[in-house]
């Protein structure tokens, strides 16, 4: 395993407007050394951590992170050699991670960043909420939940306003859905990389359950007219995010959200309410919501136009891209890990803003052959699932790939066809197959070129 | 709310109107019926309160493709000119040329953009002159978000000014132009009509 270079700073999956701090080589080498130990434990190569600045994040992180290189305000009791003939900690306020457990996000100290997913880290379907990818285009507002509200306005019989208890009086539901951004895939299109981990790769998605009030409670509650057929969301951050969404979606399954994965949001995540349009490019599932307004066109606002949208080929530009393709990606074996012969779990998530996900295939050879992977407990619309697919490594060099189809029929595409479709130059909206190569030392590489 | 009323909410509807006659129910007022003898729950919840009309105004800032919500006010070329150098030359660069990836290119008119080829060429760049569909829009936007550490504090005057600029630098405007809401309402960017509605509709087609 070779140290990272500069050019290893991690991507943003939405690059084009978002600065990339470079993580040097001291950062690298503090955290990819504090992370040795928990890294062997846990069975996730060391460099992993280095690499995905972990060095970085831990300055902020909680006493969890081990690659912290200035000592902690509480330090961990040391490990003892029986933990059975000594007393433990005891309880705490809020609990941490252990502290061989490193898994972190890719922080650029931007207010237009991203942080990335650690995918690799994880397992099951939901994302814990504070390694729920980021991105935010004017910081990370601050909002006192007592102060703020929800005005519900335009073509509309009964112009209402909303405090956020006001919300949570309405009926409510809970369902899980992922979120991904729109630029998911983009540092792994133009350029593919061997030495890109999947965090790289597919870390702009992440999987939560939500609770909230369908937004077709609230435009009954102000009787929305019927010549209405869009309307625009609006954020209360830096840019006052605003994005048209058609009104079929809040009679299908939009919602306003306050909670995520049995807590209040997080700030990150829109807290006091944010809009959740399952399926739905994540730019549209406008955070810190403070205004709808219905209408009967779009608004073609600046995200809506010049951004997120998918230049085609033929000399057009789609708009309107809302519904994600299926897609589908394994988490694990990845870069940089290194794998054993014999038996192993292929295992990765799969996801369609259409639907359910039907069936994911692994190949274990290149992309010869497929097998059909094992889906872990029902799909879920619009959610992740968890597929894995045992399989015995007999040494020889090969690529392990997945390939996601959903509900309806749609089979997720290679990157030659989707650049036929799409062209090299499109910047949202990736979904190809995504490849890791296993060479005959165990070493797992990116292969991004399928 | 038409669009997707089946049976069920007819039910609910017939008996918000059984519960309205009941009890002389004011649509959004305090009440809204006898809960304990209804077995659906009501359309209305009686929850929130009315926005005012002041408040509507204050929040509502956009101005979409059309234009009808300008504001009055106006601004020149050149006066934008100079504002650009002040506010925004430090991140958009000093000919709008932008420093990727943290601050999008602003002004730029390479030919080859001229058919559109952003899919095959990923080179070539993105401005508001070769990709942006509606010139009032920039007005929206420049007055919702920038400057980026400074963002709403703008006048109108001072946004249609900067509007004024970056279209006629983007090559869309005379230089000597003056933009007012009318004037602004009726500038044609060159590529509005690239722009496309979706037409993807998941199955068996990748596209």
């Amino acid at each position: 395993m070779t140290p990272m270079t500069d050019s290893e700073r991690p991507p943003s999956g939405d690059a084009s407007e978002t600065p990339h701090e470079t993580i040097s080589r001291r950062d690298m080498l503090v955290g990819a050394a504090g992370a040795v130990g928990g890294a062997v434990l846990a069975g996730i190569p060391a460099i992993a951590r280095g690499q995905q600045g972990a060095g970085k994040a831990a300055k902020g992180a909680a006493a969890a992170a081990p690659a912290a290189p200035a000592a902690p305000a509480n330090p961990l009791p040391p490990i003892p050699d029986d933990p059975t003939k000594i007393l433990g900690t005891p309880t705490a306020a809020v609990g941490t991670r252990s502290r061989f457990v490193t898994a972190v996000r890719t922080p650029t100290g931007q207010v237009t960043g991203t942080s990335l997913t650690p995918l690799q880290d994880l397992t099951g379907t939901i994302t814990p909420a504070d390694l729920h990818f980021e991105r935010h285009h004017g910081g990370i507002p601050q909002i006192d939940p007592a102060r703020h509200s929800l005005m519900i306005h335009g073509l509309v019989d009964h112009p209402m306003m909303f405090s956020v208890d006001d919300i949570k009086r309405f009926p409510q539901v809970t369902r899980i859905h992922f979120v991904e951004c729109s630029g998911n895939g983009r540092s792994s299109y133009r350029d593919t990389k061997p030495d890109q981990t999947v965090q790289v790769v597919a870390g702009m998605t992440s999987n939560s359950e939500w609770t909230g009030v369908p937004l077709k409670v609230l435009f009954e509650e102000c009787g929305v007219k019927p010549e209405a057929k869009w309307f625009l969301a609006e954020g209360s951050d830096a840019v006052m995010m605003t994005r048209s969404i058609p009104i079929e979606k809040a009679h299908d399954d939009a919602m306003i959200v306050w909670a995520q994965n049995g807590e209040p949001l997080q700030p990150a995540q829109g807290y006091p309410l944010r809009l959740l349009v399952p399926g739905f490019e994540g730019n549209s599932n406008v955070k810190w919501l403070r205004r709808i307004e219905l209408g009967t066109e779009p608004w073609m606002t600046r995200w809506e136009t010049s951004k997120y949208t998918d230049p085609l080929p033929d000399g057009k530009a789609r708009i309107f891209s809302f519904e994600l393709d299926a897609k589908s990606v394994i988490t694990s074996p990845t870069f940089p890990a290194a794998i054993q012969r014999g038996w192993i779990p292929v295992s990765g998530l799969a996801w369609s803003g259409r639907g359910t996900i039907t069936r994911v295939e692994v190949s274990t050879d290149s992309g010869k052959t497929w097998e059909n992977a094992t889906l872990h407990g029902p799909a879920l619309k619009k959610a992740h699932v968890r597929f894995t697919h045992m399989w015995e490594w007999n040494g020889s060099e090969t690529t392990l790939m997945s390939r996601a189809t959903d509900e309806t029929g749609y089979v997720q595409p290679t990157r030659t066809e989707l650049i036929k479709v799409r062209g090299i130059g499109t910047d949202y909206h990736f979904n190809p197959i995504y490849g890791w190569t296993v060479k005959s030392d165990g070493h797992v590489f990116f292969h991004g070129e399928t | 709310m038409n669009g997707d009323r089946g049976p069920k909410t007819e039910v609910r509807r017939l008996s918000a109107v059984i519960a309205a006659a009941a009890f002389v129910l004011p649509l959004a007022g305090a009440c809204s019926g006898d809960s304990a003898a209804n077995a659906e729950p009501p359309r209305h919840y009686a929850i929130g309160r009315a926005a005012t009309p002041g408040e509507m105004t204050a929040w509502s800032t956009e101005v979409g493709p059309e234009g009808k919500e300008l504001p009055p006010g106006s601004g020149t070329v050149e006066t934008g000119r100079t504002i650009f150098a002040g506010k925004c030359a430090s991140c958009h660069g000093p000919n709008g040329e932008g420093m990727p990836p943290a601050y999008p290119a602003l002004i730029g008119r390479d030919p080859k953009g001229e058919n559109f080829v952003f899919s095959t060429d990923p080179k070539l760049v993105r401005t508001i002159g070769n990709y942006w569909p509606y010139a009032t829009t920039v007005f929206d936007y420049v007055r919702r978000a920038m400057p980026h550490t400074q963002p709403g504090s703008l006048t109108n005057d001072e946004v249609y000014s900067l509007t004024a600029y970056l279209l006629a630098a983007n090559e869309v405007i005379p230089m000597n132009s003056t933009l007012d809401a009318a004037s602004l309402r009726a500038v044609k960017m060159p590529y509005t009509n690239r722009f496309v509605r979706d037409d993807r509709k998941g199955g068996h087609e990748v596209r």
